[in-house]
């Protein structure tokens, strides 16, 4: 009897999953949300840029251009295998501390009180800090999987992962941007807890995070213009001339929109300029005041479409490190969301933080659509071992 | 893959999508349910409603020449919105002062409304209505406006405005007839709801009268801006209707001429010591009139001392403004023709002398004219106690013999019941005062007319009985405020007689009532009424300085018909005996040195000379007249106060405006050398071209004295 051996199995991928196997309802969301803010940057500056004498366009344009990069650098990072991603994270890493590091030497330029670009030639800039977001998640994922999945991590582990996130997080508290802090902090917070960590160790890095946050006000560590910022939420009418005109403004304008909006162009308050910022962190009012609920529940839609299919693969994620990579990513877009959403409807504080995709800025589209190639790896893994 | 993370996987995943729905639900609240209040709140921000000023009506003389006309001023407005939303505001106010050449608390102290706790007092606060834009400074001039329009990124918030300011090109040619325009401020705006949209309205003047037909209608624009407040769109909702133009009766060269010969008679008056008080004569008030007979229209009318109609533009400052209204300088404001009331004096003697007709005397019979006449226990004296023997009611007139009218008030004083008076006395003299016109206003069109006095036994009683206690109150403590002795103890004097006797008409009171004097009070305009009534055959014509109204492509739109105010209760003979007893005056009587060598063959003139005594201070010098006294056609009334004799300071002024009137030159009348065009007035208003600027025709008086 001739005992007949199965040919041993062949190497789960030697080639890079085709694109067919992308997550495409997850991509074609995501994009969607890019195109739509393509159109609401550039409804939000062409009567600037009219009035500068320029292409009303040119911002809009901007935009779509970012979208095209940003899914090419989201095609590579989908290729990459698993240990190039092991290898490559430390790069990442390591730059976006560089990055950091130059934002706060001479080379940093500051907007808005904070000192978060890098100023290049011809008119572009970077910001480190969105870099650093996804080497934070991809790097915390690494080292909280590195280990039996069965148990809850150690302190060891633990202790790593924390010092990981902490130092970008502390460069960027220097520039000062303590919203990007939060969400770092946050989205870390939220990988600790999937990874298992034990509930009374969370509780004790919850309490420890209240008191940094208590002695970082005390000890003067933040402005006061960050403090202003962050509380103008609850007190809307203070008037112009505080962070409390941005935010009734923007109300004013979502509310404006009502169901079916003003019309994209049309919005009194966006053409007229009376909600600052509106290309970038106040994005939302434009999409509120000029497609109205109906263009907010599509653009929510697209929203929790991409955040559902992220949750799906991490659900799917055949490994520990997918898993945490995945949620890691559906976190970062879920609470920027939120908190950026949150602050132009007026129920969170004001933190400079963009509406990944649709908020104006080539840095935060590219670190985003890495996030989406991230989740596509992730995908991929799952799927080529079905 | 654990269930420990695939469970707190599916916590999150519950978590991530809560986030989206409270997201969808705050967004509902904003959208659906508050968009209503987001709209309106909207709306507020971007739509502005601007008020498009209308362009105030030009005042024109009766040939069309311009009186008062508007030229553009540049302002300067802060929008305050705007202002408080830049982060460099301070900077900005900072750069507008220095600009502006004021101090920046001043500037930004012109930012708050007045009457508000951090206002500062006016003009140093914002007196317009409290939502709109404040404007800081008027009227900076073209090279100061310039910066500001050549660097808006250095001035935001800053705008430059036009605005139409009233412009007087003669300065003070008619100054107080015009009046002045000023700025409605807050006060104006609580109280008239008319004024709503309206910048400046009249204040005096024609300008006041006619403020309702010269300022028009503002109209009114909706605008779009943008958060900088930069327009972005807009329309005209309403456009802005122009203000009507005033065609006055003045005519532009007579007012020149009268102006100037005003200001002669002040200077004559002044060139001259008063040989009671041995000083020269103050002349510190004058005024004067030229009416047509047959309509009332006021030709000219001039006040001394005069001012330039101009300095209220743009806002007067406080020290024109005390000097303007300063008794020491003569309270220049005073538009006297019609505000200063004052003793007639003889020029009242026409009134008694028509009285006398009417009382019975004969107008050929023979009256005695003593040096002084007695009654009461008392003597009164003639006018520089000369006496003329037995002479008529004429010629007392010509040589303005107090004592036969003396004689005349005690016949009536005794018909009357004398100091026990009948039932119903019949107060002649008082009586035909009132039918001359004399104790009522004219009615002409300018504010704040005086309605002067007429001194009769009811009207001594009911002063009396307002003045009582004031007077007996005196009678107790006497004057100790008034340095001067003497004067103190006869006002004292004078205060014990009225607390116990003033209620009483006593025949003194009839005498010096008689001769325009005692508490005889009229404005030259009433005189002038009178006379022109006299001169016309008994109409009292009612006086007015409006001719016509008109639209702004020239069609009238309103013209003002001759009104007349009464008849004379006098018979036609009487009046016919008066015109010629007043000729003799010019020609063999108190004026005749005055009009000595004028051809009055030719232009027969018919007046009456007036030399007021008043108390305490110098004499009044008053000239009424008419002319030609056969055929009249303008009444010219003088007076100068404390300025003399009628005939030297007045008299000699009013033979010039007659010489200028009738073209008179080397004691030859002239038609052609008339200083009105055509030797006569304009038959109706003038024309205006399709550019609304008036066809002036050219004539042969029109560049005498109409240049300032």
């Amino acid at each position: 009897m001739t005992v007949l051996r199965t040919a041993p199995p062949v190497p789960a991928r030697v080639a890079p999953p085709p694109l067919r196997a992308w997550d495409w309802p997850l991509v074609l969301a995501a994009a969607s949300l890019a195109v739509l803010g393509a159109a609401l940057v550039w409804s939000a500056t062409a009567a600037e840029l009219a009035a500068a004498g320029r292409w009303q366009g040119s911002y809009g344009l901007r935009h779509a251009v970012n979208l095209v990069l940003g899914l090419a650098l989201c095609w590579a990072v989908s290729r990459l295998g698993h240990r190039a991603i092991r290898r490559t994270t430390p790069v990442l890493y390591g730059a976006s501390l560089v990055g950091l590091l130059l934002v706060l030497s001479p080379m940093g330029s500051t907007v808005n009180g904070a000192q978060a670009w890098i100023r290049l030639p011809a008119g572009f800039s970077i910001q480190p800090s969105e870099l650093a977001k996804v080497s934070v998640i991809v790097a915390v994922a690494l080292v909280l999987a590195d280990r039996d999945p069965r148990e809850a991590p150690d302190l060891r582990t633990l202790g790593r992962a924390l010092a990981i996130a902490a130092v970008p997080a502390g460069l960027v508290l220097l520039q000062p941007d303590l919203g990007t802090v939060l969400v770092i902090g946050a989205i870390v917070a939220g990988m600790l807890a999937l990874a298992g960590v034990r509930a009374q160790h969370l509780l004790v890095l919850a309490a420890a995070a209240a008191a940094a946050v208590a002695a970082a006000f005390l000890l003067g560590m933040v402005d006061q213009y960050q403090v202003d910022r962050l509380t103008a939420f609850a007190r809307p009418e203070e008037g112009a001339r505080t962070f409390g005109y941005n935010t009734q403004q923007a109300r004013i304008a979502i509310g404006a929109g009502g169901v079916l909006g003003q019309g994209l162009g049309q919005g009194s308050q966006t053409q007229g300029g009376f909600v600052p910022f509106n290309h970038t962190d106040f994005v939302f009012s434009v999409a509120g005041e000029e497609l109205g609920f109906v263009g907010v529940c599509v653009l929510l839609g697209l929203l929790a479409v991409v955040l559902w299919r992220g949750l799906l693969i991490a659900l799917r994620a055949r490994d520990l490190f997918g898993r945490l990579v995945a949620s890691g990513v559906v976190l970062w877009v879920a609470l920027q969301s939120f908190e950026n959403i949150g602050m132009n409807l007026g129920i969170m504080p004001v933190t400079g933080v963009p509406l990944p995709f649709v908020s104006y800025g080539g840095s935060s589209m590219f670190a985003v659509w890495i996030g989406i190639g991230l989740l596509l790896n992730v995908h991929a893994g799952a799927t080529a071992d079905d | 893959m654990t269930d420990r993370t695939h469970a707190r996987l599916l916590i999150l995943a519950v978590l991530v999508m809560s986030l989206v729905v409270t997201l969808a639900a705050r967004a509902f609240s904003l959208q659906v349910a508050g968009a209503d209040q987001a709209r309106a709140a909207a709306s507020d921000n971007r739509e502005r409603a601007l008020v498009l000023p209308a362009t105030r009506g030009l005042v024109l003389d009766q040939l069309g020449r311009p009186l008062a006309t508007n030229r553009i001023a540049l302002d300067v407005s802060v929008a305050r919105r705007e202002l408080r939303r830049l982060d460099d505001a301070e900077a900005v106010l900072g750069r507008l002062a220095a600009l502006l050449r004021i101090d920046p608390a001043t500037l930004a102290a012109r930012l708050e409304n007045c009457g508000t706790p951090r206002a500062r007092p006016q003009p140093d606060c914002w007196n317009g209505a409290p939502g709109a834009d404040p404007v800081v400074a008027r009227d900076i001039g073209v090279e100061r406006a310039g910066v500001i329009l050549a660097a808006p990124a250095d001035y935001p918030a800053v705008t430059v405005l036009e605005s139409a300011v009233r412009h007087y090109p003669g300065g003070t040619r008619a100054a107080h007839v015009l009046g002045h325009v000023g700025r409605v401020t807050a006060e104006d705006l609580a109280a008239r709801a008319d004024l709503d949209g309206i910048a400046t309205i009249g204040r005096a003047g024609l300008e006041e009268q006619y403020d309702a037909e010269l300022r028009g209608r503002p109209g009114l624009e909706r605008v779009v801006v943008d958060s900088a407040g930069h327009r972005q769109s807009g329309g005209v909702v309403e456009p802005a209707e122009p203000g009507q133009t005033l065609v006055t009766t003045i005519d532009l060269s007579l007012q020149a001429v009268l102006e100037e010969q005003l200001e002669a008679a002040v200077t004559r008056a002044r060139g001259r010591v008063d040989p009671v008080t041995r000083r020269p004569y103050e002349a510190d008030g004058a005024a004067a009139v030229v009416l047509d007979v047959r309509t009332g229209a006021v030709l000219a009318m001039a006040s001394a001392p005069t001012f330039d109609a101009n300095v209220w533009t743009g806002g007067i400052s406080s020290a024109d403004y005390a000097a303007l209204t300063d008794a020491a300088a003569g309270q220049p404001l005073l538009n006297r023709p019609l505000q200063a009331a004052l003793p007639p004096a003889s020029s009242f003697k026409v009134v008694s002398t028509a009285a006398a007709l009417q009382a019975g005397w004969s107008p050929t019979d023979a009256y005695d004219c003593p040096s002084r006449y007695r009654t009461g226990g008392r003597w009164f004296r003639n006018y520089e106690s000369r006496a003329h023997g037995s002479i008529t009611l004429a010629r007392s007139l010509e040589v303005s013999c107090d004592t036969v009218y003396y004689r005349l008030a005690d016949q009536l004083w005794q018909a009357d019941g004398g100091s026990d008076p009948v039932e119903e006395p019949r107060e002649l003299v008082a009586s035909t005062a009132a039918d001359f016109g004399f104790g009522a206003a004219t009615g002409i069109d300018l504010p704040g007319e005086r309605a002067g006095r007429v001194p009769s036994r009811a009207a001594k009683r009911a002063l009396w009985q307002e003045r009582r206690d004031d007077w007996c109150r005196r009678a107790d403590t006497g004057y100790p405020e008034i340095a001067d002795a003497e004067r103190a103890r006869y006002l004292r004097q004078l205060a014990q007689e009225q607390c116990v006797d003033g209620m009483r008409w006593r025949v003194g009171d009839a005498l010096n009532a008689a001769i325009g004097q005692g508490d005889t009070a009229a404005t030259v305009l009433q005189v002038a009424v009178a006379y022109a009534a006299v001169a016309n055959g008994g109409t009292r014509w009612r006086p007015h300085l409006a001719r016509a109204l008109l639209d702004a492509d020239g069609s009238v739109v309103r013209s003002v018909e001759p009104q007349a105010l009464g008849t004379l209760d006098v018979p036609a003979e009487d009046l016919a005996f008066l015109r010629r007893a007043l000729r003799g005056v010019i020609e063999d009587g108190t004026a005749r040195g005055a009009f000595a060598g004028f051809p009055v063959d030719a232009v027969p003139i018919a007046g009456k000379t007036g030399t007021a005594e008043v108390f305490g201070k110098q004499s009044t010098s008053w000239f009424a007249s008419f002319a030609p006294a056969d055929d009249p056609r303008y009444a010219v009334v003088m007076m100068v106060e404390q300025g003399g004799t009628g005939a030297f300071t007045s008299g000699r002024s009013v033979r010039q405006v007659y010489e200028a009137i009738f073209g008179v030159r080397d004691g030859v009348a002239d038609p052609a050398r008339s200083v009105l065009v055509g030797g006569d007035v304009a038959d109706g208003p003038p024309v205006l071209g399709p550019d609304g600027v008036p066809r002036v025709p050219g004539g042969a008086g029109s560049e005498r004295g109409a240049g300032p």
